[in-house]
C-alpha cells in the first residue's frame, strides 16, 4: 500500500507540473485569437471591432502572468475550463463532453479489440514457433510500421465515394440528431467502421509483435521445461505458465494505450473528420483557441496519469515480485 | 538380484541435422537399478545433461534423438521403450515414473504462481478425481518431507532462499513417488552447507521412499560420498563405469584419474591437486580414436588410431566395472 501511496502522490506532482505546463505552452506561441480573427477577415475589420473583439476575448487588460495563473487554478477548481474563442459563449467542459464520447467510443472499443485480439494471436504465434503463424509475421512487421493515417486515406480513396456503403468523413449523417435510437446508432456504426479498421489493422500488430516475442523468451525459462517435466497438458503449460508471464509488459502497455486513446488518435480523426477530441483539438490549434486546447491537454494529461496509476495497479495484481512484504 | 529400472541402450542425442549435426551423446548404454543412486559426473559439455534431457524427452529444439532406446521398467507391468511413447503416454509417464530436478534451483519454479499452486497442478494433472482437499494435503505432507514449514505453502518463490526453493523442487519431485528422479547439478547454485544439508535428505529420503536417482553433477568428490555408482563421461561417451568406492580407490580411466586429482580429499596426506590439462574437446570436431587422448597422459600409439570399447577390464574385481581404455583391454568388449 505504501508503494501505492508513493506513486499516487508522484502522480499528483506530475499533474500539477503538467498543468502549469499547460496554462504556458499557449501563451508562448505568438499570436493571439484577435490576430487569427483579423487574419481570417483578410484584415477588413475595423479599429473599433478589433478593440471590442479584445474585451471580449478578455485579453485586453495585460495582466500579469502570475494573476492569470492563480485566475486559471482557481476556475480548474470549480470545474470552470473557460468559454472557448471559436464558438465564443460554448463553455469548453460543454464542448469537451460532446466529443469525448466518440473518441472514447471509437477508440477505446478498437483499443480493447486491438489488445484482445493481438495478445490471442500473440500467445499462439509464440507457442507454435515455427507453424504457419509464423508466416504472419512480416505482414505484421509491414502493417505496423504503416502510419494511421496514411491506412486512413488509402481506405477513403479505395473503399470510400459517391455511392458507397462506407461514408468518408463525420460521425453520422449530417442532419440526424444524436439520440440512442436505432436509426442514429446505425448511422453511427457505418461511419465508424473504416476509422475503427484503419486503427485496428495499424495498432494490433504491435501488440502480436510484443506478445509472440515476449513467449518465445518465456518458453525457455527453466520453469516452462519444469512445466513439461511434470507431466502437464500442453494448453496448462501454454497460458498459465507462459502466457501469464509474457502478459506482464503487455498489460501494463496496455494500461498506457488506454490512457492515450483520448488524445492519441488525432490523426485518424482528422483524416476522417470524426467529431472526437482529436479533431477539436486540431481546430483549437488552427484557431488559437487557447482554452479549448488547455481543456483538452487537461483531459489528456489526467488520463494518461491515470492509465499510469492503472498499469502500476495492474502490475501489483499481476506480479508478486512487485508486491512489497508486510 | 539387482533389477532395473531403467535401461539406456546405446542412446545417441544430437543437436541440429544432416551437416552441421552435433553429436552430444555418442552411443551410451546405462543402467539404473532400482533403489541405487547413479552418479554421472564428466567436465561441462561432456554431455550429461543433454543425457537426461534425452532420457525424458526433454531436450529443447534443435536437439534430437537420433538413435538408441530407453526401457523404462514400471513396477507392476512389462517394460516399454520410452522414446516410443504417444503424446498423452508421455505426459502420464513424465513425473508419475520419473521426477527432474533441474540446475537452476532459483528458476525453476513460476515466479508470478504460489507453491502450493506449483505443487498441486502436478498432483492434479496425473491424478484428476483426487479432490482439492486432498491435493492440497498431500502438498503439504511434500513440504514437510523436506522441512519446510507447511505455512509457507502460500509463499510466491522470491519470498524463499535458494535452497528452500531446491527443497520444494525435491518435494514436488517426489509428490507422484516416482520410481526414478533424476538430480541435473541440482545443488551448483547453491553454498557447500547448504549442498550437503540437502544431500543428506534425499539419501534418507530415499531409504524412506525406495526410489532411484540419477545423479549428474561436475563434482566427482559428492559422488563418491553419495552415490553408489559412478558413471564417467567424456565427449559424450560413457569412458568408465563402477560402484563408488572401486571407482575412488583405483580410477582405471586416466581421465577419472584426473577428475579425482582435481579436487582435496578430507582425510589423509596432503598432495598437490594436479587437474587435467588442456580443455574439453569441441564436439564439431572432435579427435580421432579415443577423444581424450590429446590430454592423456599415458596415451600411447594406438590411442589417436583406435576407439577404445566399453567393457570390463581384466582387473581383479573387473566383472563389476567397465571401462573404455586401450590401457585396460577389454575382457568382454560390447559388440557394436
Amino acid at each position: 500500500m505504501k508503494h501505492l501511496l508513493q506513486r499516487v502522490l508522484f502522480y499528483l506532482f506530475t499533474a500539477w507540473a503538467a498543468i502549469t505546463v499547460n496554462f504556458f505552452i499557449p501563451r508562448l506561441i505568438p499570436g493571439d485569437p484577435v490576430q487569427a480573427l483579423i487574419a481570417r477577415y483578410k484584415g477588413q475589420m475595423s479599429s473599433d471591432a478589433i478593440a471590442s473583439l479584445y474585451v471580449l476575448f478578455g485579453i485586453d487588460k495585460h495582466a500579469s502572468l502570475w494573476s492569470d495563473y492563480l485566475k486559471y487554478w482557481k476556475q480548474l477548481a470549480h470545474g470552470d475550463l473557460g468559454l472557448s474563442f471559436t464558438s465564443f459563449p460554448t463553455p469548453v467542459s460543454e464542448i469537451i463532453a460532446s466529443s469525448l464520447p466518440w473518441t472514447l467510443a471509437l477508440v477505446g472499443i478498437t483499443t480493447i479489440i486491438s489488445f484482445l485480439l493481438g495478445t490471442g494471436l500473440g500467445v499462439i504465434a509464440g507457442w507454435r514457433r515455427g507453424s504457419w503463424v509464423d508466416g504472419l509475421l512480416p505482414v505484421t512487421t509491414f502493417l505496423s510500421s504503416i502510419p494511421y493515417f496514411w491506412l486512413g486515406l488509402v481506405a477513403i480513396a479505395l473503399l470510400a465515394g459517391p455511392g458507397s456503403y462506407f461514408p468518408s468523413s463525420g460521425g453520422y449523417e449530417p442532419g440526424l440528431v444524436p439520440a440512442f435510437d436505432s436509426y442514429f446508432l446505425s448511422s453511427a456504426i457505418q461511419h465508424s467502421i473504416l476509422p475503427a479498421l484503419t486503427i485496428l489493422i495499424s495498432s494490433v500488430s504491435g501488440w502480436i509483435l510484443s506478445m509472440r516475442n515476449m513467449m518465445v523468451t518465456v518458453a525457455a525459462e527453466d520453469y516452462i521445461t519444469v512445466a513439461h517435466a511434470k507431466g502437464l497438458p500442453e494448453r496448462r503449460v501454454a497460458l498459465s505458465y507462459a502466457a501469464r508471464n509474457a502478459l506482464l509488459p503487455n498489460v501494463s502497455g496496455f494500461a498506457l494505450a488506454l490512457g492515450f486513446i483520448v488524445g492519441g488518435t488525432l490523426l485518424v480523426e482528422i483524416v476522417f473528420s470524426y467529431p472526437g477530441l482529436g479533431f477539436q483539438l486540431f481546430r483549437a490549434v488552427g484557431a488559437k483557441d487557447y482554452p479549448l486546447m488547455q481543456g483538452i491537454f487537461l483531459v489528456i494529461t489526467i488520463s494518461v496519469l491515470v492509465a499510469n496509476l492503472l498499469a502500476d495497479v495492474a502490475y501489483l495484481m499481476l506480479d508478486p515480485r512487485t508486491r512489497k512484504e508486510g | 538380484m539387482r533389477q532395473p529400472v531403467l535401461e539406456i541402450r546405446n542412446l545417441d542425442v544430437g543437436y541440429g541435422l544432416g551437416d552441421v549435426a552435433l553429436r552430444a551423446v555418442r552411443d551410451v548404454s546405462l543402467t539404473l537399478h532400482r533403489g541405487e543412486v547413479l552418479g554421472l559426473a564428466g567436465e561441462s559439455g561432456s554431455g550429461k545433461s543433454t543425457l537426461a534431457y534425452g532420457v525424458t524427452r526433454l531436450l529443447p529444439p534443435p536437439g534430437v534423438i537420433t538413435g538408441g532406446e530407453v526401457v523404462y521398467h514400471p513396477e507392476n507391468g512389462s517394460p516399454y521403450d520410452v522414446l516410443a511413447l504417444g503424446d498423452r503416454e508421455l505426459r502420464a509417464f513424465r513425473w508419475a515414473e520419473t521426477a527432474i530436478v533441474f540446475q537452476g534451483a532459483m528458476n525453476s519454479l513460476n515466479p508470478v504462481h504460489r507453491i502450493s499452486v506449483q505443487l498441486t497442478d502436478v498432483i492434479a494433472a496425473h491424478q484428476p478425481d483426487l479432490s482439492a482437499r486432498a491435493r492440497a494435503e498431500r502438498a503439504r505432507e511434500m513440504l514437510r518431507l523436506v522441512g519446510i514449514a507447511a505455512d509457507r505453502m502460500d509463499a510466491y518463490p522470491h519470498q524463499l532462499s535458494g535452497g528452500m526453493r531446491q527443497r520444494v523442487m525435491i518435494g514436488m519431485a517426489l509428490a507422484l513417488q516416482p520410481q526414478i528422479v533424476i538430480m541435473d547439478e541440482p545443488t551448483t547454485a547453491l553454498d557447500v552447507v547448504m549442498q550437503r544439508q540437502i544431500l543428506r535428505q534425499l539419501v534418507a529420503l530415499r531409504e524412506r521412499l525406495g526410489f532411484s536417482v540419477i545423479f549428474i553433477t561436475h563434482d566427482l568428490s559428492l559422488l563418491v560420498e553419495f552415490a553408489d555408482r559412478i558413471a564417467i563421461m567424456y565427449g559424450g561417451r560413457i569412458v568408465e563405469e563402477a560402484p563408488a568406492s572401486a571407482l575412488y580407490r583405483d580410477a582405471l580411466h586416466p581421465y577419472t584419474a584426473g577428475l579425482l586429482g582435481s579436487f582435496p580429499a578430507l582425510r589423509g596426506p596432503r598432495r598437490d591437486l594436479t587437474g587435467i590439462p588442456g580443455s574439453p574437446p569441441d564436439l564439431t570436431s572432435m579427435p580421432t580414436g579415443c577423444s581424450f587422448h590429446p590430454r592423456c597422459p599415458k596415451a600411447f600409439e594406438p590411442c589417436p588410431v583406435t576407439i577404445p570399447p566399453l567393457g570390463s577390464p581384466d582387473t581383479p574385481g573387473g566383472s563389476t566395472r567397465t571401462v573404455a581404455c586401450l590401457l585396460h583391454p577389454a575382457t568382454n568388449p560390447e559388440v557394436r
